[in-house]
């Protein structure tokens, strides 16, 4: 009801305090930029941090066959575990919470010649369900293995694409042929570009990879280096890591207890790990920028408290009037929320914007995109309110509990 | 409205002390006052006698610290901040010997102001403020920054939004104080004007051509009504 009225009274004042006011707004506008920002920098650095880990591959465990390292049944410790193609058909009718599974080989020692150019990269054995599991996604153009390439032994390769850019530059490859110790083989994909934080044997672009039973014929190799597996969810982890070792352990023999009879590394553990790291970084991040944003509101509280004084006269004049408490109260919480406001809308339109621009920096890859997610919104105003609340409050109590002639006297 | 035939005002034994931590000033002393309504009173006596304490305690700007002071029949005395505020808005008009106009806003937002307080509607706001205005010469005035009148004129605006609520009291604390002899001179119709309609006034003056003017003379010395009569 005194709306049209607060407003007036605000815009005179603001016109006749211009830089006062500017400074008080600067403040909000200071620490709604901070909160937001440092917000959003967390969430994107998250979320990249995620999508570089998942360039290995999402919910998966890579196995390694080693030695035992208990007696078991009356057989010693120390036996060798070998593990073979079939192998990954038994685990598969055993396992149910195992989705996808590969076996793999590999080596380094061929050399790969395109036309004049003669590389020695790391050349991986692998199964169709490779692709999906660790990220290996080709490139428009060309395809991964398939099941032909697996049943007749097909001399085929798919390539990392720094591989390819090594080996082709920006000529086409997939058709063409790369020969390895003078065997050829066709080129049918490349590796879609992926960033990828973490390995066991080198990054993907750098690698070529043929159909395991090629390998297996080409080389000799009748045993698996490791094993790749992806469960559907994170939560089925525990019992698909158990299921595999029982079903290792009753064919080859050896204690389902025994830890180092097949080693894994579960990628999933530094999931949940990075999951409560972020959690307590992004606390931090927002802690630091809400105090920003507290220093702020202090500036506009102090502020506020100046212009209660400073229109002590003012107020005495309309209590003389009528003007009840509710409404001195009221008028200086409207000015200290609409400052609020102001500032929180331009800080939040800064923080936007440089959320904007920022992709063009070419620094994704490092520390991802920032991103103003609802949930930040939502923080980020939330202390904005509060804020604004209680540095308009103090002040605006002081002005309505004035005396009328003790007011007016100033 | 008043039980008390005709008595707008009544006080009794209403003292007021100052307390400024060091000293106490006790500025009224059994101070015992009747209005009724339609009289047209002066208050004077010398500076720092009193006066404008005993006004202020009238116009509930102020509390007593003790007596007791009936207005319009009812016991004012012990009422907190807000009622105050109501009284003060419904059946008080008081006029400033410095006019306590706010400079921000128009001539026409400062008389608007109490009936904004009251509650009253924009559309009667509008037809009231037009109507004061109109009534004390200003209608021409209406869009004028109060800095942009002269002192007269502020003042008579100031009686305007005194005006405003139609109150039952109207009070003046020494108005031609600040002003030019010409333009008190002017003022001092008004008030007689308004005594005229039949309005109750209470006007400290320490310019004896004024409270010739008046009613009734109530002087003050030292805290205390020291003379009370007919002019
Ligand atoms: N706020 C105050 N604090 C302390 N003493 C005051 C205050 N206001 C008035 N007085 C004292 O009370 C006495 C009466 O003052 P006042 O009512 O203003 O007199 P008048 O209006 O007749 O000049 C004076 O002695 C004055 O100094
Ligand atoms: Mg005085």
């Amino acid at each position: 009801m005194y709306l049209r009225n607060y407003l007036r009274q605000f815009l005179s004042d603001l016109l006749t305090q211009k830089l006062r006011t500017f400074l008080t707004v600067f403040g909000i506008i200071w620490g709604t930029a901070s909160v937001t920002l440092l917000l959003a920098f967390g969430e994107g650095f998250h979320r990249q941090v995620g999508i570089n880990f998942k360039g290995l591959g999402e919910n998966i465990v890579i196995c390694w066959p080693a030695r035992t390292s208990k007696d078991w049944q009356g057989l010693p410790h120390g036996r060798r575990v070998r593990v073979t193609d079939e192998d990954m058909k038994l685990i598969r009718s055993q396992v149910p919470q195992v989705a996808r599974i590969s076996g793999e080989l590999s080596d380094s020692g061929t050399r790969l010649r395109a036309g004049r150019t003669t590389v020695a990269p790391q050349i991986v054995g692998a199964n169709i369900e490779f692709s999906e599991m660790r990220n290996m996604i080709p490139d428009r153009g060309g395809r991964y293995l398939n099941p032909i390439d697996m049943g007749s032994k097909r001399r085929v390769v798919f390539i990392g694409d720094q591989l390819k850019k090594d080996l082709f530059g920006v000529d086409e490859a997939v058709g063409q042929h790369i020969y390895f110790d003078g065997v050829p083989f066709l080129v049918i994909g490349v590796m879609q570009r992926k960033t990828q934080d973490s390995n066991y044997s080198g990054r993907d672009e750098d690698k070529a990879t043929i159909p395991l039973s090629t390998y297996q014929a080409i080389y000799g190799e009748e045993y698996l280096d490791n094993f790749v597996f992806q469960v559907a969810g994170i939560d089925d982890v525990e019992i698909a890591k158990d299921g595999v070792i029982a079903t290792l352990a009753r064919k080859y023999r050896f204690d389902p207890e025994d830890k180092e009879a097949v080693l894994m590394w579960d990628t999933t553990e530094m999931l949940v790990f990075m999951d409560a790291f972020f959690l307590g970084f992004r606390l931090f991040l927002g802690i630091v920028g809400a105090l920003t944003l507290v220093v702020g509101g202090i500036g506009v509280s102090n502020i506020m408290n100046v212009v209660v004084e400073e229109r002590t006269k003012e107020i005495g004049i309309k209590m003389a009037l009528g003007a009840k408490k509710r409404y001195v109260l009221g008028q200086f919480m409207f000015e200290t929320l609409l400052i609020t406001a102001i500032g929180g809308a331009i800080g939040l339109g800064i923080a936007w914007t440089i959320c904007a621009v920022f992709p063009q920096f070419g620094l994704t890859d490092y520390v991802g995109d920032p991103t103003i997610s609802p949930q930040v919104a939502l923080i980020t105003t939330g202390i904005l309110g509060s804020i604004g609340f209680l540095a308009g409050f103090f002040p605006a109590r002081t002005a309505a509990n004035l005396k009328p002639v003790e007011a007016l006297r100033m | 409205m008043s039980e008390s035939n005709g008595a707008l005002i009544e006080m009794k034994g209403i003292s007021k002390v100052y307390d400024t931590g060091k000293l106490q000033v006790e500025a009224l002393t059994g101070i015992d006052l009747t209005v009724r309504e339609r009289e047209f009173v002066s208050i004077v006596g010398p500076s720092g006698s009193g006066k404008s304490t005993l006004l202020n305690i009238i116009g509930c700007l102020d509390t007593p610290t003790d007596g007791s002071y009936r207005l319009g029949g009812e016991e004012v005395a012990g009422f907190g901040g807000d009622r105050l505020a109501d009284v003060r808005n419904r059946k008080i008009g008081f006029i400033f010997q410095s006019f306590n106009l706010l400079p921000q806003i128009t001539a026409y937002d400062n008389v608007e102001l109490p009936l904004l307080f009251k509650g009253t509607s924009a559309r009667e706001r509008k037809r009231r403020v037009e109507d004061l205005f109109e009534r004390v010469g200003l209608a021409d005035r209406m869009a004028h920054k109060p800095t942009e009148l002269s002192g007269g004129q502020m003042q008579r605006v100031a009686i305007a939004r005194a005006l405003a609520c139609d109150p039952d009291l109207i009070l003046a604390d020494e108005p031609t104080g600040n002003l030019d002899s010409n333009s008190g001179a002017d003022i001092l119709h008004v008030f007689q004007d308004l005594a005229e309609a039949g309005n109750t006034l209470l006007v400290i003056t320490h310019d004896n051509a004024i409270a010739q003017r008046t009613e009734r003379m109530v002087t003050l010395q030292d805290g205390r009504i020291t003379g009370d009569g007919p002019v």
